[in-house]
């Protein structure tokens, strides 16, 4: 499960190479027209970029800005269940175990948050997903908390643009910044840089991010 | 900005003066959104916010050019950190890290305006008002996370689908300087589950007094 749980980071760390040592390159490959997505200066894959054509991976959650806050949702839920679970292993106490019950907290209110949007745009919320997480020692449940973290941020980043309504978008962007300040947060816990991807964050798309969950989805 | 504008009228309580100084009027409006965010959820604050705070109608070269004044200040202000703040060990690390990563916006977004066939704004002269490290880490936590909610307010103004990402990976970066600067300060990394938005306006009275 951890080897698998690598390949999401090293992909990413791997894109943010790519992206060169020119950040400005990687900045103006995402700000570049339609017509040059399959083939960015970031040398990233055509389904990194959230502006070519929509993300069809959310659509099994639902038609539109529904689906995208429907694949949120699930995200969260994992999130917020794998924090819970974290808080009840008794791995962590004093200051941490508040660091992570805290964060827990945060993911369970845009659990909340998101059920509520999906509700608003007439839709169903996505059920919670059955979980399981590896939470075999303290360190490893830093480390995965730190992928999930990281990967939670990139897959806000990856369906921003894909986002129709204003106030879909206004919500996704207040979400996406608390999962990079978590994830920063982690990383820094973990002696690894806060901005792994230098000063642009690169995003990821819906299939990348779904596939990288699936080992801990278990129904 | 009346209060019979706002969508949700237990949120009256934080309807803003127009004509309080300084830092009170962003101030009040992003503690009233925080606590707005925590009672009733981001996207019932969504519409209240977005009503609230008027959105910049000068298109995307504005809210570039907009972004590119932040990111002017934050770089000029981590330069000089770098020198002035007394910085040491972890938080020395940090300041170069923000610093290099501040100067990419800077060049990102200017290059991107010139890109737009708009015409970037000059670097304004700042006047940064600390003393030492501790007044240093105050004024830094106040610029990223109004950095962050600068960006969230502009989001959803941003026509181009291109620029938006791409502001969108800025402000993820923004967000993570907030938390270890919060850290360093002893303060939470993340003080609420949204991080609300604040339009131009709030955004502008927060930064002015260190604009000379």
């Amino acid at each position: 499960m951890a080897s698998r749980l690598k390949d999401p980071v090293s992909r990413r760390k791997f894109m943010a190479l790519s992206g060169s040592s020119a950040a400005a390159a990687a900045f103006l490959a995402a700000c570049g027209s339609d017509d040059d997505s399959g083939s960015t200066a970031a040398g990233t894959t055509e389904s990194t970029m959230p502006a070519s054509g929509g993300d069809s991976e959310t659509a099994q959650f639902g038609k539109g800005d529904l689906g995208i806050v429907n694949y949120a949702l699930t995200l969260e839920y994992l999130e917020a269940a794998f924090y819970a679970d974290v808080v009840k292993s008794g791995l962590f106490k004093g200051a941490e175990l508040k660091a992570i019950e805290k964060f827990g907290q945060e993911e369970a209110e845009h659990v909340e948050a998101l059920t509520q949007a999906a509700k608003q745009l007439g839709g169903k919320p996505a059920p919670e997903p059955k979980a399981e997480f590896p939470l075999e020692n303290a360190k490893a449940v830093v480390e995965l908390a730190g992928t999930v973290e990281n990967l939670g941020a990139a897959a806000y980043l990856g369906q921003a643009a894909n986002i129709q309504s204003p106030d879909v978008l206004a919500s996704a962007l207040a979400i996406h910044s608390v999962e990079g300040r978590h994830a920063a947060t982690l990383n820094g816990m973990l002696g690894l840089p806060i901005t792994p991807d230098g000063a642009f964050a690169k995003p990821a798309d819906a299939a990348t991010v779904l596939k990288s969950v699936e080992p801990f989805i278990v129904g | 900005m009346t209060q019979h504008e706002l969508a949700h009228p237990e949120l009256t309580a934080i309807t803003v003066d127009e004509d309080s100084g300084d830092l009170s009027r962003s101030e009040v409006i992003l503690k009233g959104a925080l606590a707005a965010g925590a009672v009733y959820g981001t996207f019932m604050v969504g519409p209240f916010v977005r009503k609230a705070l008027a959105m910049s109608e000068g298109g995307d070269i504005d809210i570039l050019n907009f972004a590119l004044t932040l990111e002017y200040l934050e770089t000029k202000f981590y330069e000089e950190a770098k020198s002035r703040a007394g910085a040491k060990g972890e938080l020395k690390s940090l300041v170069d890290l923000i610093a290099k990563d501040e100067k990419q916006h800077v060049e990102a977004l200017t290059a991107t305006i010139k890109q737009l066939g708009g015409k970037p704004v000059a670097e304004p002269k700042f006047d940064f008002a600390y003393n030492d490290t501790a007044g240093f880490l105050e004024l830094a936590q106040t610029f990223e996370d109004t950095g962050v909610s600068a960006y969230n307010g502009a989001g959803p103004a941003i026509k181009s689908k291109d620029v938006l990402a791409a502001a969108g990976s800025i402000v993820q970066v923004e967000a993570r300087h907030a938390a270890a600067i919060r850290i360093q300060n002893g303060q939470e990394p993340s003080p609420d589950a949204f991080d609300p938005p604040l339009d131009e306006a709030q955004v502008l009275k927060a930064v002015e007094p260190f604009i000379a």
